[in-house]
């Protein structure tokens, strides 16, 4: 009863999550079964490369679904969030090399390839634990999670908010690329981690592990989602909106407003990392390219576009905008940064709400266009009775 | 030898060990007890301000500030631009710390060492010059979220509102006349009305001390005889500081009045005596 009455409030005006959970549970029924099943030369046959694709996709909305609880609800505008993505990738990518084992290309058993290359003579302390799937999986939500809470607790704390804050996490996230561009590091330099070859034992190229693996993205993706709705649906929800609009007012009504920030900001976080760690075995590389600040503000862009605190619009943003950038990239690859540019610039001067704004825009406009009509006729009869 | 000290002092008779005595409190002195983090206005005095300076680069916004408020009091503040009535709000609920001077809440709370959401939580609600609400959420929520409960994380993340909550959010929407508003976003609520909702929020955190600043800046007067009556009535049962320009306002509900210039008291005593004071009036009416 009581877990009734959650579900309802939590559903309650959320058509398009509705929307959301009912599209990802369609795919997962029919993408891998059309692309396992489906033969080959049917119309109905779903290729290996769209299935990873659409795949990658369902990451991203992950990460969109991610920024957009502290974009959108707590007004945390992170330009570093590709950072947690990345760290979640590493963690996964580690785990992936140590299962190569001996089928490296200088054939060690226990060091990975470009270890080998360095003349490293043993494993680095960091290395050590990530053969265990089950350790790797702790880390993907441990390494992301604590960058966080260190990071906002020494930004919350200070009181950095607005424009300074999204500078600092853009600085977060272009140190650790150079960072991790470094082969002293020990994460592969600038070639990252690569050549995977299995995960938990099976095939990473047969198409039944990414069928898999699409489906524990949507997994994750249904599962990220309904975390975030029920936080904000919670008075913690409406708590965390009510520091994005009056900062000072919660404070002054006893709220300790660093705290709230930072445990949406961790979470937050390890969603991100989530997000990362199933992205890594399906595109088969990390590497800190995935670091670089623009890769942070695209994600901005993505959210933008679906439209801020709704959740799902970051979801539908991330997929729209990426669906363009393949599409685009394919066919004029010269012109995807001035089309991402102009969306930016076209969605926040005539879209503030968002493709999921659109329609209430619409609706409004009409509205407005009517009562001008109304009025237009109105004082067009009464010229003619004087 | 020293052994031997020791063991008759752990085995003497004649002495009563801490674990087994009365816990005696600092300020006890035979009087009445003190327990931490509970107001204590024993001695009639809600607020005491002494001697407090502030100064932004140079220049001191509030000078020896002393003031003192007392329990169940309504006071009202004036003093031209710049003559540190907001600043002194800020030192008081924690905002700006003073350079030097003291404020206690109570006879034992010190107001300059504890951090806004604390002084929140010890009983002083503050309403800000510029109606400040939360324009996404329905009034109804406003007023929940300003509620008095455990506003820690993890307690709000799993909060649930019980029937005795809502009567008490229904008797403070009654009280501030927006009874009928409850489901309204308060962005859309007209600029008094702001301003009610506001001083409701700062009910439901069940304050001992109410701060107003400017409550009925933009009102229509009919709006502003409302305010009048709103304070009134909450005085008694609270203490209300407010500070205000509107000098007919200020007669209409004013018990006692202070009149501060440049950041400290020029004058304190009933409307007439301070209208009548020619300090006042030189600082009003200029030299």
């Amino acid at each position: 009863m009581a877990y009734r009455s959650v579900v309802v409030e939590m559903f309650k005006d959320d058509k398009g999550g509705k929307i959301l959970l009912g599209t990802l549970f369609a795919l997962i029924i029919f993408i891998p079964s059309l692309n396992l099943f489906a033969p080959v030369d049917s119309i109905f046959h779903v290729s290996t490369y769209t299935l990873t694709l659409l795949g990658k996709y369902l990451c991203y909305a992950l990460l969109a679904v991610a920024l957009d609880l502290v974009w959108g609800y707590c007004g945390i505008l992170s330009l570093g969030h590709g950072a947690f993505f990345a760290l979640g990738g590493y963690g996964m990518g580690m785990y992936l090399m140590r299962q190569i084992g001996d089928r490296g290309v200088y054939g060690n058993p226990e060091l990975p390839d470009f270890m080998v290359f360095l003349n490293w003579q043993e494993l680095p302390w960091f290395w050590q634990g990530f053969d265990m799937f089950w350790f790797a999986m702790f880390m993907v939500i441990l390494i992301p999670g604590l960058l966080a809470f260190i990071f906002g607790w020494l930004a919350f704390r200070s009181r950095v908010t607005g424009v300074y804050l999204s500078i600092m996490t853009q600085a977060l996230t272009y140190a650790l690329m150079l960072a991790f561009f470094r082969n002293e590091m020990g994460f592969g330099g600038n070639n990252g981690l690569t050549d995977f070859k299995d995960i938990l034992g099976y095939d990473l190229q047969a198409d039944s592990t990414r069928a898999v693996l699409f489906i524990a993205s949507a997994l994750a993706l249904a599962f990220g989602y309904l975390l975030s709705r029920y936080i904000v649906t919670s008075k913690l929800g409406r708590v965390v909106v009510a520091i994005r609009d009056a900062e000072d007012r919660t404070r002054f009504i006893g709220y300790k407003v660093e705290s709230f920030k930072l445990w949406v900001f961790v979470l937050s976080a390890i969603l991100a990392g989530i997000a990362g760690a199933l992205y890594v075995p399906q595109v088969g590389i990390i590497n800190p390219g995935e670091f670089s600040p623009l890769n942070s503000i695209e994600l901005v862009v993505w959210v933008a576009v679906g439209g801020r605190a709704t959740l799902y619009g970051a979801a539908l943003g991330a997929v729209a905008v990426n669906y363009g950038k393949t599409y685009f990239t394919a066919v004029l690859p010269e012109l995807w940064l001035f089309a991402l540019g102009a969306l930016f610039i076209v969605v926040t001067v005539f879209m503030p709400k968002g493709i999921i704004g659109l329609r209430e825009q619409i609706r409004n406009k009409r509205a407005e266009l009517k009562k001008d009509k109304d009025l237009g006729s109105d004082s067009g009869l009464s010229g003619e009775g004087s | 030898m020293a052994a031997i000290d020791k063991f008759r002092e752990a085995i003497g008779r004649d002495r009563v060990f801490d674990f087994v005595q009365e816990k005696r409190m600092p300020f006890m002195n035979g009087r009445h007890a003190v327990v931490p983090g509970e107001l204590d206005i024993s001695h009639g005095t809600i607020l005491y301000v002494e001697d407090i300076t502030v100064s932004f680069d140079g220049f001191k916004a509030l000078n020896d500030l002393t003031l003192y408020i007392n329990d169940g009091e309504l006071r009202c503040i004036i003093g031209p631009n710049g003559a540190g009535k907001t600043t002194m709000m800020d030192v008081i609920t924690g905002k700006t710390r003073p350079d030097s001077g003291v404020a206690y809440f109570g006879q034992t709370m010190d107001l300059t060492s504890m951090s806004e959401y604390e002084i929140a939580h010890a009983g002083i609600g503050r309403k800000f010059q510029k109606p400040t609400i939360f324009p996404f959420h329905t009034i109804f929520e406003n007023l929940e979220l300003a509620m008095a409960a455990d506003k820690r994380v993890w307690p709000t993340f799993i909060a649930k509102i019980d029937p005795s909550q809502y009567e008490r959010i229904d008797e403070v929407l009654e009280i501030i006349g927006l009874k009928d508003h409850r489901s309204t976003m308060a962005g859309q609520l007209s600029h008094g009305q702001k301003q009610w909702l506001e001083i409701g929020m700062l009910l439901m955190q069940n304050p001992r001390l109410l701060l107003v600043d400017e409550p009925v800046a933009g009102m229509t007067h009919q709006e502003m005889d409302k305010t009048a009556e709103l304070l009134k009535r909450l005085a008694g049962d609270h203490s209300v500081v407010v500070v205000e320009h509107d000098m007919d306002f200020v007669r209409s509900i004013a018990e006692t009045v202070t009149v501060l210039h440049e950041g400290s008291v020029l004058a304190e005593g009933s409307m007439d005596e301070v209208q009548n004071d020619p300090r006042v009036i030189e600082v009003y009416l200029g030299e």
